[in-house]
C-alpha cells in the first residue's frame, strides 16, 4: 500500500501541494484527475522520489520513501515502472533495445530469456514486428505502447503512468486504457494514472482522486467521484467553465 | 519614505545578496558534481560499453576537425615564424620554433577549443534533451543511476581522448609547418626536424599532455553538468548548450594560464 501524508511542496513562492493525504490500496488502479497545472505531476514525481517534499511523508509498504537514502531508495525503485508522458524512450536504441535495457542492466538473466521476455511484452501491446524500429520512426501512440512495454517488463509490483494517452486521438486512448486493463488484469500490479482524460478514465480506475490546487478535493470509488455533488468535482468532470452545471 | 528608502536603498542590496547566494550555490552544485563523479569513476559497476560510445563520440568524431585546424595552425605558423625568424637570419629555429609552440601551447588549448565546438557542445545538447525528455528520470526509476551511463562515461572518454586529439593536432601541425617552411621557403628538412630533437625535450611534451588532460576532465565536466541541469524546453537546452561551451572555452584560456605558471 502506498500512504501519502500532509505533503507539500512549494516552488518559490508558489504552493503546488499543500497538505495532500491519499491512500492507494495494493492491487488497485487509482487515477489522479486534476485540472492542468493542478499538480498533478508533481505528485507523481513525488511517489517516484524525483522530488523531495518540504513536509510530510510517501510511505511505500511501511517504509517512508522520503527519507532513504540513495541505496534503500534503489531497492524501493526496483519494484516501481513508470511510463512517462512522452514515453522517455531513448533516442540512441531502437524499440527493442529500450524494452530489454532495464533487464540487461538490472539482473543477470540470460539473454534468450531476456529477448523471450521483451518479444512477450512488445506482444501484449500489439507491437510484436516493430522491435528492430527506432523510437524517432514510430507514432505518438506506438511509443506510448513501448514505453508501457518497457515498464512492465520487469513484472514491477506499483505501476506508475503519467497521463498515458495525452495528445492521442479517442480511438487510441480507449485502446490504450484498454491495454492497461488487460495488463493489470494479467499482472496484478498497482496502478497510479495521472490523467484528465474525462470520462473515459472512470472505465479503467476503480478508485479516483480529485486534486485541486493543492490538496486532494474528494477521493473514493470511480461511481462515487462521478456522481459527486462536489462542485470543484463536477464542474471538471461536466468540463463547466465557471462550476454550474451546464443545462442538458 | 520607508518605501523610497525600501526601493532605492534595501532592494539593490536584497538583489546583490540575492545573486550572490545563488551564485555560491550554484559553486557548490558545480564542485560536488565533479566529487560525485569522481566517487563512481572509481567504484564498480564500469559501463564500458558507454564509455567506448563517448570515445568514439568525442574522440573519433572529432579527428577531420582536428586534423584540419592541426595543418593550417602549423602551416600559419610556419608562414609567420619563418618571416620574422628569417629577419633575424635565425630560420633555422623554425622546426623547434613551431613544434614547442604547438607542444606546450597551441596543441592543447586549440584542441580543447575544437573539441568544445563539436563534441562539448553535442554532449550537452544531448543531455539537455535526455532531461527535458524525461529520459534521465527514467533512469532514476529504474533504479539506475544516470550518472554511471551519462556523465562518468563522458569524463573519463574526455581524459583519454583529449591528449589524443592533441598528440595528433601536434603531429599533423609540425607536419604543416614542415610543408610551408621546407616546401615552400626551402629550409632544410634535416634542420627542422633536427634542430626540433635538440631543442623540444621530456618536459616540454608532459606540459602539454597535462594541459590536454585536465582540458579533458574541465571540457566535459561542464559540458556535462551544463546538460544535465538544463533548463526547461528547447530554449533551457539552447542556453545550457550556449552557456557551456562559452564557460568551457573561457576556463581553457584562464586553466591554461595558471598551468602555464606552474608547470615547467
Amino acid at each position: 500500500m502506498i500512504s501519502v501524508e500532509g505533503l507539500r511542496k512549494s516552488f518559490g513562492p508558489q504552493a503546488v501541494l499543500r497538505g495532500i493525504d491519499l491512500k492507494i490500496e495494493t492491487g488497485e488502479i487509482l487515477a489522479i484527475i486534476g485540472r492542468s497545472g493542478g499538480g498533478k505531476s508533481v505528485l507523481l514525481k513525488h511517489l517516484l522520489r524525483l522530488l523531495r517534499p518540504d513536509a510530510g511523508r510517501v510511505i511505500v509498504d511501511g517504509v517512508d520513501i522520503t527519507r532513504l537514502r540513495s541505496r534503500q531508495l534503489e531497492q524501493v525503485r526496483r519494484r516501481y515502472g513508470v511510463v512517462f508522458q512522452g514515453g522517455a524512450l531513448f533516442d540512441s536504441m531502437t524499440v527493442f533495445e529500450n524494452v530489454t535495457f532495464p533487464l540487461r542492466e538490472k539482473t543477470s538473466l540470460p539473454w534468450r530469456e531476456i529477448a523471450e521476455r521483451a518479444n512477450l511484452r512488445l506482444e501484449q501491446v500489439g507491437l510484436g514486428g516493430s522491435g528492430h524500429k527506432d523510437p524517432a520512426e514510430i507514432s505518438g501512440g506506438m511509443r506510448k505502447r513501448v514505453a508501457i512495454a518497457r515498464a512492465l517488463v520487469t513484472d514491477p509490483e506499483i505501476v506508475f503512468f503519467d497521463e498515458p494517452t495525452t495528445g492521442l486521438d479517442p480511438i487510441l486512448v480507449n485502446a490504450i486504457h484498454r491495454l492497461i486493463l488487460d495488463l493489470h488484469g494479467k499482472l496484478r500490479f498497482t496502478a497510479v494514472i495521472v490523467s484528465h482524460e474525462i470520462p473515459e478514465i472512470f472505465d479503467l480506475a476503480e478508485t479516483i482522486a480529485m486534486l485541486h490546487e493543492g490538496v486532494i478535493v474528494e477521493a473514493g470509488a470511480a461511481a462515487a467521484i462521478r456522481a459527486s455533488a462536489n462542485p470543484v468535482v463536477r464542474q471538471f468532470i461536466h468540463g463547466e467553465p465557471d462550476g454550474t452545471p451546464s443545462p442538458m | 519614505m520607508s518605501n523610497l528608502i525600501s526601493h532605492f536603498l534595501l532592494d539593490p542590496i536584497e538583489g546583490i545578496g540575492r545573486r550572490t547566494l545563488q551564485m555560491v550555490a550554484s559553486l557548490g552544485r558545480f564542485g560536488t558534481f565533479l566529487g560525485r563523479a569522481t566517487v563512481l569513476a572509481v567504484t564498480p559497476p564500469f559501463k564500458l560499453r558507454q564509455f567506448l560510445g563517448r570515445v568514439h563520440f568525442i574522440g573519433f568524431n572529432s579527428l577531420v576537425i582536428i586534423v584540419l585546424t592541426g595543418a593550417f595552425t602549423g602551416m600559419v605558423l610556419g608562414l609567420q615564424l619563418f618571416i620574422t625568424l628569417s629577419r633575424f637570419g635565425s630560420d633555422a629555429f623554425l622546426g623547434p620554433a613551431v613544434a614547442l609552440a604547438l607542444i606546450r601551447e597551441l596543441g592543447p588549448v586549440l584542441a580543447a577549443l575544437m573539441v568544445t565546438g563539436r563534441a562539448g557542445s553535442a554532449l550537452t545538447a544531448e543531455l539537455g534533451i535526455m532531461r527535458i525528455s524525461e529520459q534521465i528520470d527514467a533512469l532514476t526509476v529504474m533504479a539506475l543511476n544516470p550518472f554511471r551511463y551519462l556523465v562518468i562515461p563522458a569524463i573519463l572518454a574526455g581524459v583519454v581522448t583529449f591528449p589524443l586529439m592533441t598528440a595528433i593536432f601536434d603531429v599533423v601541425g609540425i607536419f604543416g609547418g614542415y610543408l610551408v617552411g621546407v616546401k615552400l621557403f626551402g629550409v632544410s628538412e634535416g634542420t627542422y626536424f633536427g634542430e626540433m630533437q635538440s631543442f623540444v625535450d621530456l618536459g616540454d611534451i608532459m606540459t602539454g599532455f597535462w594541459k590536454s588532460l585536465s582540458f579533458g576532465i574541465l571540457v566535459t565536466w561542464v559540458c556535462s553538468y551544463k546538460g544535465y541541469h538544463a533548463g526547461h524546453g528547447a530554449e533551457g537546452v539552447a542556453r545550457a548548450t550556449t552557456q557551456a561551451v562559452v564557460l568551457s572555452s573561457v576556463l581553457i584560456l584562464v586553466w591554461d594560464y595558471f598551468l602555464g605558471t606552474v608547470l615547467p
